[in-house]
């Protein structure tokens, strides 16, 4: 019989619907695959004792006919999201030993719903970062390996995304500001969605921008992927932004047919440099859909350029704000103060203490770009660049396009510390493609459609129209089904 | 615009965040070259754009003005570095 923790969630939900298992069978065997995986450094907080009483609690829900589709479904949930009295840290020291009083929105759904927690994810501090490489847990590590490098599984939601690749898990939450579920699932060889801005309720979980912060459900397949996020979904009073709308059925709309419909490729999205595997994925994914069906149409999106520099604007100015709360005196790290020192003297080293080098950087260029004399030179330009950018999408979906395939990534996962000694703009280059759909509040998905020369998995992603994410599941669900893509890593860990 | 070392004490300062002097001017190198490349936005035509302010075209919700949550004192101190007699307590604030 096939190892129960390499089951998906739909594949899992049915064999408990139909009494094949049991929530505590696959949940014994998750945590089993936990306990071997140390090398991966994906769960940085273990809660098997949690996960076994849930188990049991969901098997008794099941016993009696009450079983969503998550229940019984055990999962992983990034460090981002607080959950009540288990560590919720950010991936940051300055949140050490933080025990949440409260449960986030999102993991409440989930657990609300049945799911299993095995414990809490490894991922980028204040998830800041491409490459899981700024965390306080130290690297996550991906399950992918071709030579003797250790590879990233990208970020920041790099455990979340190595943990499903490694099969820790059956599906894992992420968070996304700039890309951070989509790429690290096109690093992993899984499948990542950030629903539109407002979806998914951001009550309780850690800010970092606030205008771009949205979670989403990181998973083995295009269907897991509807049925974990119709359940994280939903209008929560909690968030003033969270939208009042009904969650559809998103497992039921994806119906994989998308004959007739347009879909358009962004001619900005060619970049100078790009490697022609990449290139070449690209076009065998428009002739996928193509083959099933759709039209293919090359359309523009003239800000394109501009997007990542207002992103590094707006962002680290919503960072210094949200941030702002970290001063040692509410919760998690106080640095230990010299005699006479004052409470600027607490905040100062409280804050030098417990925020890595990452973290500091955007905090600092944030305050800069918001600080009186510069406010409108970078903030309110970037913000009405911004506006640009929402519109060109906009335009081509006013002119009938369904939906943007473009690649995921600029390339396939670079190995841990080769990006240590260049500059950060280049690693802010990862997001070149994913941060436009931040930007803009879109819905955006990354789905595994092939592997490099080296035996590495890349990804494409599909931008799809505000709150239709029943119908870009569909078309992820085309390309999923044409593009085939069974590949895993080999274990080595 | 380029930073000096003062700038980027300045930024430190504002942002609460102790850097010791020898490391402003690395600090400084690092904000120009970020800055340098968020410079690109000044070739975008602006005139007449709006600034966003909100991504997905909503009203904030309005809810009844009344005391909806409240009397958990113990759970809002229970984080706290150091808590005392129902007060986060902080070093001396003024002399």
């Amino acid at each position: 019989m096939t190892d129960l923790n390499t089951l998906g969630l739909a594949e899992a939900r049915d064999a408990l619907r139909a009494g094949s298992t049991t929530s505590k069978e696959l949940t014994e065997a998750c945590l089993k695959a936990i306990e071997g995986a140390g090398a991966l450094n994906a769960f940085v907080h273990h809660t098997p004792e949690i996960a076994m009483e849930q188990a049991a609690a969901a098997d008794a829900r099941i016993a009696e006919g009450d079983a969503p589709a998550m229940c019984g479904l055990p999962i992983g949930i990034k460090d981002l999201f607080c959950t009540k009295g288990v560590p919720s840290q950010a991936g940051s020291r300055i949140l050490e030993g933080f025990l949440p009083e409260y449960e986030s929105t999102v993991s409440g759904n989930l657990l609300g719903s049945g799911a299993v927690m095995l414990g809490k994810l490894n991922m980028d501090e204040f998830a800041m970062g491409s490459s899981n490489e700024t965390s306080v847990y130290g690297n996550a590590i991906n399950p992918w390996k071709v030579d003797e490098r250790q590879l990233t599984p990208g970020g920041s939601s790099g455990g979340s995304a190595a943990a499903v690749a490694a099969d820790l898990c059956l599906a894992a939450t992420g968070t996304d500001t700039g890309g951070s579920i989509r790429q690290p699932a096109a690093f992993t060889g899984t499948v990542g969605i950030k629903p539109t801005y407002g979806r998914c309720s951001r009550w309780g979980v850690v800010a970092f921008a606030s205008s771009l912060d949205q979670a989403g459900p990181m998973t083995k397949s295009v269907r897991d992927a509807a049925i974990m996020l119709e359940t994280m979904c939903g209008y929560d009073p909690k968030d003033s932004t969270s939208a009042d709308l009904a969650v559809p059925n998103f497992e039921a709309l994806m119906t994989g047919n998308i004959r007739g419909k347009k879909i358009g490729l962004p001619k900005e999205y060619r970049m100078d440099g790009m490697p022609a595997e990449i290139d070449k994925l690209w076009a065998d994914g428009a002739d996928m859909l193509r083959d099933a069906g759709a039209e293919i149409v090359d359309i523009s999106l003239p800000h394109t350029k501009y997007a990542l520099p207002a992103y590094y604007v707006i962002a680290p100015a919503e960072a210094s704000s949200n941030l702002a709360r970290y001063d040692g005196v509410r919760y998690g790290h106080r640095a230990t103060l010299d005699a006479g020192d004052g409470i600027t003297e607490m905040y100062e080293k409280t804050r030098a203490e417990g925020f890595g080098p990452e973290v500091q950087r955007r905090v600092m260029i944030g305050t800069y770009v918001l600080s009186a004399g510069f406010y409108d030179a970078y903030y309110n330009r970037a913000r009405r660049v911004r506006t640009l950018i929402k519109k060109d999408f906009e335009d081509v979906f006013a002119a009938g396009v369904d939906a943007i395939l473009t690649p995921a990534t600029p390339s396939s996962a670079f190995g841990l510390g080769e990006m240590t000694d260049v500059d950060p703009v280049q690693m802010y280059l990862n997001d070149v493609f994913t941060v436009t759909v931040n930007m803009a509040g879109l819905p955006g998905i990354s789905v595994p459609v092939g592997l490099d020369s080296k035996g590495l998995p890349m990804g494409l992603q599909l931008i799809g129209r505000p709150w239709e994410e029943g119908d870009l599941l569909s078309s992820a669900y085309a390309l999923e089904k044409a593009a085939g893509f069974i590949a895993k890593p080999t274990k080595w860990w | 615009m380029s930073i000096d070392t003062s700038t980027a004490g300045r930024v430190a300062k504002l942002a609460r965040i102790k850097v010791e002097d020898d490391a402003l001017p690395a600090l400084a190198a690092e904000f120009n070259n970020i800055l340098g490349f968020i410079e690109q936005l000044n070739e975008v035509d602006v005139d007449g754009v709006e600034p966003m302010t909100s991504v997905t075209p909503q009203r904030l919700k309005r809810r009844v003005d009344v005391v909806s949550d409240g009397s958990q004192q113990q759970a809002v101190l229970k984080n706290s570095p150091d808590a005392r007699e129902g007060f986060f307590a902080v070093p001396k604030v003024m002399e």
